[in-house]
């Protein structure tokens, strides 16, 4: 019971730095390490070290599966649809220097929701495979 | 500056490393039944590949490839980003393997390898007779 | 990291092997580092040490076994191992050394994304701006294939409807 206890009061410490981090690391992915697999998976780790302290359900209550399963889509759909404003924009599939009033910006503009559209997928496949696996034992059980 | 390390056997020691790294991995793929274990074998033989590739971008003196007015050598960033690349559709396969390896479990009621062909080999006979 | 390896090879507790293979991980990232690739370190620690390791452990909560003793000594593997060492040590001799500036690997287009990257880009960080910008097709493959490994695992692992609990 008293470790229990240390355990919770630690991850709830922990877990909101844990996200914090996982933002910071997707969004100076520009100008330092990082970048959107490394975000995805360490948010998805998060949410998973909430799952192994808490229990699954309330893990699922947080983070329902509905909105895993979108987010696992919704990633690749976004780098897609990145690739497809360059086409409509004027030029080949995925540039990015039509994007914005100048080329620069246009490339900034790209790279940030790339990285966000991967960071999405990666974190909601990582999640979903956890999920998956957790289920799969708990029905075994009975 | 890169002089002294490349030359004689000490310039090739990051390919003996590799080398080890991968016939290790190698090995426990080929030699262990369990399947489990031999997809550890396979990650650490895909670890390998990433220092294979890692080793002879590094620059000596250099510093992360990260552009800023304080360094003006950098190591080399492409193989970086191929391995990054490796890294991430390695832990694909590896759930993947995973997620088989349980479905087998289920299926056969174990996990090693040659319990698995006894039972394959004893359906198959009994599905010929 | 050879010792971690060779110590997992002759275990048979497969607990023991997981933890082991995330320190191995944990060491491969510190190795990374010493080589200047640190987004690569960072990747390798979180996705190694850490998502690897849960998923090994979840898969073993689920298969619930020990290895079993082999059965033949692994002599041929040992012998076919050592010759594809012999024959891999070769062919790398014929590789560049370590930190060889002239080695075919830094000329060509590096030294363009070093010196034209912060240019064309705006972004410091060169790796993810050759992730992201130069070689932006490779990373949409790389996400669709997370994606179908997600999709895979869901068919795989997936309960039928009659079989869920309500």
């Amino acid at each position: 019971m008293r470790s229990d206890l240390i355990l919770r009061v630690v991850a709830k410490l922990l877990i909101p730095f844990i996200l914090l981090f996982a933002l910071y690391v997707q969004f100076h992915g520009d100008f330092g390490p990082g970048g959107g697999f490394q975000a995805g998976v360490i948010a998805a780790a998060a949410v998973i070290f909430y799952a192994l302290i808490f229990g699954l359900a309330d893990a699922r209550r947080m983070v329902p599966e509905p909105l895993v399963e979108s987010m696992m889509a919704l990633g690749v759909l976004t780098y897609g649809s990145v690739g497809l404003a360059g086409l409509l924009l004027g030029g080949n599939y995925l540039d990015y220097f039509v994007l914005a009033h100048d080329t620069v910006h246009g490339q900034e503009r790209g790279i940030f929701w790339v990285e966000v559209g991967v960071a999405i997928t990666v974190s909601g496949v990582m999640l979903k495979i956890f999920y998956m696996f957790a289920d799969r034992g708990k029905v075994d059980d009975e | 500056m890169s002089g002294a390390y490349s030359t004689g056997l000490f310039s090739h020691f990051s390919y003996f490393v590799t080398v080890f790294l991968m016939i290790a991995g190698l090995f426990i793929v080929i030699a262990r039944g369990n399947l489990v274990k031999k997809l550890v074998g396979l990650s650490i033989f895909q670890t390998s590949v990433y220092l294979l590739y890692i080793a002879p971008g590094k620059v000596v003196g250099g510093t992360a490839p990260i552009v800023s007015d304080a360094f003006s050598v950098y190591s080399n960033p492409l193989p970086h980003v191929l391995i990054l690349t490796a890294i991430v559709v390695g832990v694909a396969t590896l759930a993947l393997g995973l997620a088989l390896a349980v479905r087998i479990r289920e299926a056969y009621g174990s996990i090693e390898e040659n319990e698995i062909l006894e039972l394959d080999a004893a359906d198959g006979a009994q599905d010929a007779a | 990291m050879a010792g971690a390896v060779v110590v997992l090879a002759r275990s048979r507790n497969l607990f023991a092997v997981v933890v082991l293979a995330g320190v191995y991980s944990f060491l491969m990232a510190t190795v990374l580092v010493a080589l200047d690739a640190v987004d690569v370190a960072m990747t390798e620690a979180s996705v190694g040490a850490g998502i690897s390791t849960v998923l090994f452990l979840g898969a073993l909560y689920l298969c619930k076994s020990e290895e079993a003793k082999p059965v033949h000594k692994p002599w041929l593997p040992l012998a076919l191992s050592i010759a594809v060492a012999v024959t891999l040590v070769y062919g790398t001799l014929g590789l560049p050394g370590f930190s060889n500036i002239e080695s075919p690997i830094h000329q060509h287009v590096v030294p363009r994304y070093l010196t034209e990257g912060v240019k064309e880009t705006g972004v410091p960080n060169i790796v993810t701006a050759v992730l992201a910008s130069y070689r932006g097709y490779d990373t949409l493959g790389e996400t669709t294939v997370v994606f179908t490994a997600g999709a895979g695992v869901v068919a795989l692992l997936r309960r039928r409807r009659r079989e869920r609990k309500p």
